[in-house]
């Protein structure tokens, strides 16, 4: 395998794909991970991300393909024979054995002696700042101490590669933040290779360093969060990752550096400030996000890039103010404005008119 | 204890748990307490055939405690003999029990969901019967010119008949065959409810599918194999039919024992005594042990 610089191939999945009976749950994915990065499978229920990190970890195997990890091929081992650890959608923490027994359980089966066991243990248990609950019981634990044990559990073995299954979905929504951002820093300081799967995007791009989008059993777009937020691929991303507008129109100037693009829900064209490949006359769709339009009451003098039409819903959100407006032509759409820009009293209202812009560099043309 | 209020009415639950309970107080423990009472009092002729232990007589309450029964049964080494192997014949019924009932209820229980149900069904299939019948059936199969030989040595493999029929091995057979089902349906409803991520987790970390289930499934079912231990353990030990029909003259057991005494020898207290002793030795220890046993579970999950 000739693939430019060896840091991008730690992880390679190769056509992998997966049938259930005559359901499809993976159509060939291919897939690199780089050495010590944390790398999220994004997608809603049923993508498929589940059973590609099943597949990694030795559960399922491909109906077709091939799983490397550094260089070896994984593709057939048995789930036990693995270098690979996940930590599990619910803990799965073992309600007989105490916090010290579930984390020193991988390393009984290794073989590895007594005292250098008991060393490693308490060593992760400090990784994860749970050493003073050795003695306690899974169930005698919170949700997010759970948690820490758990990942102890999958780290104290130092898997080269960790699998992280909806790491938050059992926590609680307010402390879900401050433990992703904790566990970023456990991990970025253990140095271990990760992939994790999740539905939840936010979870994605504050965990992960590169991220994969994922529908129907195939990846439709992977970069890092920033690139696949400011340049999606397509509707589905563009909706997936955060929310858009999206008006679909024809390209009627096509240069270099910037289309125009006419729409029936607009009386001004688009004008997107970047080249594209699709042919003039093409039907494409050009999305914009909620926080690059701006809302105001006067007219704008620009040629493009702005529309007419009235407000029908304010959704007040603390640091930002929410307004569905209703164009003209009949399109709602969605802006985002900070809300410091207008003080209560002054803010646009309900049913009020008003005038939305945004910058050339504000709009994507997607093509699908 | 929930204090009543005045105008309390009971709840449904209070009713629900409270009428079986009383229940089973009355019919539990009022005949324990004949039985009690019966083996403290003396044998006579009559109806009925023993003495009564208090009487009042001339404004005077005479109590006579007779301890006969009790005084025989710890000198006579008959006794002794019938208890130890009647506790070593449960014993071996409860592991052979579990020897073949665990592999039968973990795969039940691993079992795709349309089969499941097929195969519990066939665990319940003889309780349709009577086990008197199922019992006899086995007489016609382990007798010396039965089923069992027959075929045996219509195939070759003997050359006379194996005699079975009439000992001790027929005895635990018939009890582990009898028994089998109360073992595999408490440990599989233990076993399905075994959240199969756990042995995931298990093999994640590196545990061989064997270690697996030593170091995971086995401890996570013990409630469902005590359960079943007991519901084979505690019956087997008093059992009559299966001893009485298919053991032999010397396979002694206490049920065997506890019958002679009564009808045979209409010697009431005895048997009476040797119903309590049996109860006070076995069954006081075992509803201890079993009590602790749930409390600490429940104190786990």
């Amino acid at each position: 395998m000739s693939r430019q610089g060896e840091a991008d191939d730690f992880v390679r999945m190769e056509d992998v794909v997966k049938i259930f009976g005559d359901t499809v749950a993976v159509k060939s994915v291919s897939l690199s991970v780089r050495r010590h990065e944390i790398f999220a499978l994004l997608g809603s229920s049923g993508c498929g991300k589940s059973t590609l990190l099943r597949m990694l970890a030795g559960f399922e195997e491909p109906t077709s393909g091939r799983i490397i990890l550094d260089d070896e091929d994984i593709t057939a081992l048995p789930p036990h024979r693995r270098p690979v650890n996940m930590m599990f959608q619910s803990y799965a923490l073992f309600p007989h054995m105490s916090v010290e027994a579930n984390v020193a359980f991988g390393l009984k089966q290794e073989g590895v002696p007594r005292h250098e066991i008991h060393e490693r243990v308490f060593e992760a248990l400090d990784l994860v700042q749970m050493a003073g609950y050795a003695r306690r019981r899974p169930h005698q634990l919170s949700g997010g101490q759970q948690q820490r044990v758990a990942l102890a559990r999958s780290l104290v073995k130092r898997p080269k590669l960790l699998l992280l299954d909806e790491p938050m979905s059992a926590l609680d929504k307010q402390i879900r933040q401050a433990t992703q951002i904790e566990l970023v820093r456990i991990l970025g300081q253990v140095g271990v290779t990760c992939i994790m799967v999740t539905h939840d995007q936010e979870e994605a791009m504050t965990m992960a360093s590169r991220l994969a989008v994922m529908t129907e059993g195939q990846i439709v777009q992977c970069g890092t969060p920033h690139d696949v937020y400011t340049f999606p691929s397509t509707r589905f991303v563009a909706g997936f990752i955060g929310s858009t507008n999206l008006f679909t129109g024809t390209i009627v100037v096509d240069e270099p550096d910037h289309v125009l693009i006419e729409t029936d829900a607009l009386s001004r064209p688009l004008y997107v400030s970047h080249g594209i490949s699709e042919p003039l006359g093409m039907e494409v769709h050009v999305s914009i996000r909620p926080e690059q339009i701006r809302v105001g009451r006067q007219a704008p003098e620009a040629e493009s890039n702005w529309g007419h039409g009235m407000v029908s819903h304010v959704a007040w959100m603390g640091s930002t103010t929410r307004y569905q407006i209703r164009l003209d032509a009949g399109q709602t759409i969605e802006a985002s404005v900070p809300s410091l820009d207008w003080s209560q009293s002054d803010a646009p209202g309900v049913d009020e008119e008003v005038y939305v812009t945004w910058s050339h560099d504000a709009g994507t043309v997607l093509a699908s | 204890m929930h204090l009543k209020l005045p105008g309390h009415r009971p709840s449904a639950r209070q009713f629900a748990i409270g009428v079986p309970f009383v229940w089973l107080a009355l019919f539990l423990l009022v005949p324990f307490l004949l039985v009690l009472k019966i083996s403290l009092s003396d044998l006579q002729f009559g109806i009925p055939p023993y003495t009564p232990i208090a009487t009042l007589q001339d404004e005077t309450l005479s109590l006579a405690l007779h301890l006969r029964g009790y005084v025989l049964l710890f000198t006579d080494s008959l006794y002794a003999a019938v208890y130890l192997n009647s506790v070593k014949i449960a014993l071996v019924t409860t592991v052979c029990c579990a020897l073949i009932g665990y592999p039968m209820a973990y795969h039940i229980a691993r079992a795709r969901p349309e089969i499941r149900n097929l195969l519990l069904l066939g665990v319940i299939l003889p309780f349709w019967t009577s086990l008197l019948l199922r019992v006899y059936a086995w007489v016609g199969i382990l007798r010396n010119d039965g089923l069992l030989n027959h075929l045996l040595m219509s195939l070759g493999l003997i050359d006379a008949p194996l005699e079975i029929y009439r000992t001790d091995l027929a005895v635990y057979i018939g009890l582990v065959y009898a028994y089998l089902p109360f073992f595999i349906l408490p440990l599989y409803a233990n076993l399905v409810k075994l959240d199969h991520r756990l042995l995931e987790a298990a093999y994640d970390l590196g545990a061989r599918p064997w270690n697996a289930f030593l170091r995971i499934t086995l401890p996570l079912s013990m409630p469902g194999v005590v359960a079943g231990a007991m519901l084979v353990f505690i019956p087997s030990v008093g059992e009559y039919v299966i001893p009485e029909m298919l053991g032999g003259a010397n396979t002694l057991m206490m049920g065997r024992v506890m019958w002679n005494e009564f009808f045979n020898n209409a010697d009431w207290p005895m048997a009476a005594a040797v119903t309590c002793v049996m109860v006070l030795l076995l069954l006081v220890p075992l509803s201890i042990f079993q009590y602790n046993q749930a409390r600490q579970l429940g104190g786990r999950s």
